[in-house]
């Protein structure tokens, strides 16, 4: 019984732990989108060049959008 | 429609847009959200040099119509058409389809009032065609 209750606890922490991981990946993954007249789109992941050129460029983009 | 009046429906209508602004391609703010007018053009200069630089990271020859820069502190939306873009903020994962929505639709309300100023030429009111009564005789 106290096994089988051990059990569960550790599955239900584990399941805990593991969308904590996978939300905070989500948030902490920046990236840029760029989609184009012909329908074609250009997903720029944080570390290849051109999302490193463009997500400073938002970053000043919404601190001046938020300056009081 | 007026930009402003077509941003303040957004705002209404979005609640995950924090700041929107309409700007053309010289960066002329036409309306934003922010009172301040210096701090909406440092807004549109700054989602005009974010578009500018997007132009030159993509590969192909077609146009950038739309973008989506996600960063740590919220999210940087913009939609072109033309000479007219418009550029939005939003906090941490918005709903960027709904987001594209709104600002396609209210880019599409703006755009008239740009193109309206060629009035159309009037065309002379129609008579009403008149039956001709089949002769007695």
């Amino acid at each position: 019984m106290r096994r089988s209750i051990a059990a569960a606890l550790g599955v239900a922490g584990g399941m805990l732990a593991g969308a904590a991981f996978i939300r905070r990946q989500g948030a902490s993954r920046e990236r840029a989108d760029l989609y184009f007249e012909d329908g074609s789109m250009l997903s720029l992941t944080n570390g290849s060049p051109g999302a490193e050129r463009l997500l400073p460029l938002a970053r000043e983009v919404i601190r001046n959008a938020r300056a009081r | 429609m007026d930009a402003q009046q077509a941003l303040a429906d957004l705002t209404e209508i979005s609640s995950q847009i924090e700041a929107a602004v309409v700007f053309d391609d010289q960066g002329k703010v036409a309306g934003s959200t922010i009172p301040h007018g210096d701090r909406a053009d440092e807004l549109a200069k700054a989602a005009a040099a974010l578009l500018a630089a997007a132009e030159e990271v993509k590969t192909g020859e077609s146009v950038l119509t739309q973008l989506e820069v996600s960063t740590g502190e919220g999210s940087v939306f913009a939609v072109r058409d033309g000479k007219t873009s418009i550029a939005a903020t939003t906090g941490g994962n918005p709903t960027a389809g709904l987001v594209f929505y709104d600002l396609k639709s209210a880019l599409r309300s703006v755009k008239p009032a740009a193109k309206s100023a060629p009035a159309k030429k009037k065309t002379a009111a129609r008579k009403p065609a008149t039956r001709k009564k089949p002769d007695a005789s």
